[in-house]
């Protein structure tokens, strides 16, 4: 694990890199990355999300300066650019149902090819699936999903990056820092080791790669 | 009484204690409020929360403590928070013992169509079809029509959110429970007969001998 710089940890992400971001409505989203990623222009970016926030919040604010190619997320209702970008085919969004992509992103970090679920059996989501019977019942094979970066906010970091989060704001952060080649972290709060206690750490340091410093 | 508020209260009856609940944004929304006194339900919020409260005061809110639609909420005493992996299993894996959404449709098999005007309204399915398929019983808290139209439709013609028929649809104007394909009026709303409601009613309806009207 390594200390980086705002500027220096977005200098890392080139143009049409693929981005896992925490967040549910901007709540644990890396707000300072996300602002920091529209400062320096970084575009045709692919993100995997719960959603695209709103206008002025979190993933939102890419939506807005348009830097995003493709966005995989699960809804987009409290975002009306994001609906307009892919009315107009200027953004492609693939609609993934919230349960089945969490169960792709937490497939590709953990080693698996990807999930088997009933969600979306017999919807417009099963166009192109394949179908597996297990038991006599149907599932929906849904595959795994990976991405070159993992943007996690965590409420508390130590030096070494071991992670713990905040209330509601956990959601997709543990999850996607499973999943990328390269994990950055933004932390509420930096304490040194032994601090937080080992049952409180949610992410193990090791799949930390960097951690934003503070400013 | 709105209708908002005679649909929440009738579906807060079918609250039993211990119940794990997840309520959809809009009317089910409501139905917290008429949980009935000294009953103890756990409210999920698929952000990761279980044990949902109200909305907290003028400057006590806390910038990660928020509902499914992003709102500042409260956490009660027992509440738990957990990552999204969780909330779903929670979801698909036959632990919520009953969720209450909203509708655009609801067909005579008990089909539900809650997410998208394709071309219109399209802000994706969120945790719908999750939890339409998975939770152990799911009821629709919906108006009986919009603009006129009967919600309460033969066939959906919108895009369905689940194969897997809701059990039980509360309107001002009706209960209606589905089995085997068929919907059955198991009661009417304050003050409303059964031909009002059939006559509000696209759906073909199964009538039973004892149609009670909803008591609150």
């Amino acid at each position: 694990m390594q200390t980086i710089s705002l500027d220096q940890s977005v200098r890392m992400i080139p143009n049409g890199a693929s981005l896992m971001i925490g967040g549910f409505l901007g709540v644990g989203t890396p707000e300072r990355i996300i602002d920091e990623i529209v400062r320096q222009n970084k575009h045709d970016l692919t993100i995997i999300a719960n959603d695209t926030a709103t206008l002025d919040k979190g993933i939102g604010k890419l939506v807005r300066a348009k830097l995003l190619r493709k966005a995989i997320v699960s809804h987009i209702g409290l975002n009306a650019e994001t609906q307009r970008q892919m009315m107009a085919g200027e953004l492609e969004v693939e609609l993934v149902p919230q349960g089945t992509l969490i169960e792709r992103i937490r497939a590709g970090g953990y080693g698996l090819g990807g999930v088997l679920t009933q969600t979306g059996i017999g919807t417009s989501v099963e166009a192109g699936k394949q179908r597996v019977e297990v038991g006599g019942k149907p599932y929906l094979l849904e595959v795994a999903l990976r991405a070159d970066f993992a943007l996690v906010q965590a409420f508390i970091a130590d030096y070494l990056g071991n992670l713990g989060y905040a209330l509601t704001g956990r959601n997709f952060n543990p999850v996607i820092a499973m999943a990328a080649e390269t994990v950055i972290v933004s932390a509420d709060n930096i304490v040194p080791v032994g601090v937080m206690s080992p049952d409180h750490v949610v992410t193990p340091a090791p799949i930390v790669d960097y951690l934003v410093a503070n400013a | 009484m709105e209708p908002h508020t005679i649909i929440a209260r009738r579906i807060a009856k079918e609250l039993s204690p211990g119940m794990l609940v997840n309520l959809g944004i809009g009317i089910p929304t409501r139905v917290a409020n008429f949980v009935p006194a000294g009953m103890h339900v756990f409210f999920q919020s698929e952000n990761g929360l279980i044990g949902t409260g109200s909305i907290p005061e003028e400057g006590m809110a806390h910038p990660a403590l928020t509902d499914a639609a992003g709102h500042p909420v409260m956490a009660l005493p027992g509440a738990s928070t957990f990552d999204s992996a969780i909330s779903f299993g929670l979801i698909r894996g036959g632990h919520l013992d009953l969720t209450v959404l909203g509708a655009l449709q609801v067909d005579q098999s008990g089909r539900l169509a809650n997410w998208t005007i394709p071309n219109k309204m399209v802000p994706g399915m969120g945790g719908a079809m999750d939890l339409v398929s998975g939770a152990k019983r799911v009821i629709v808290a919906t108006q009986h029509a919009a603009k006129g139209a009967s919600k309460i439709v033969k066939k959906c013609t919108l895009p369905i959110t689940s194969t897997r028929p809701v059990d039980l649809v509360v309107t001002e104007l009706a209960v209606i429970a589905f089995r085997d394909d068929r919907a059955i009026l198991l009661e009417t709303g304050p003050g409303i007969s059964v031909a009002q409601v059939v006559a509000a009613t696209d759906a073909e309806l199964v009538m039973p001998n004892n149609i009670p009207e909803m008591s609150l």
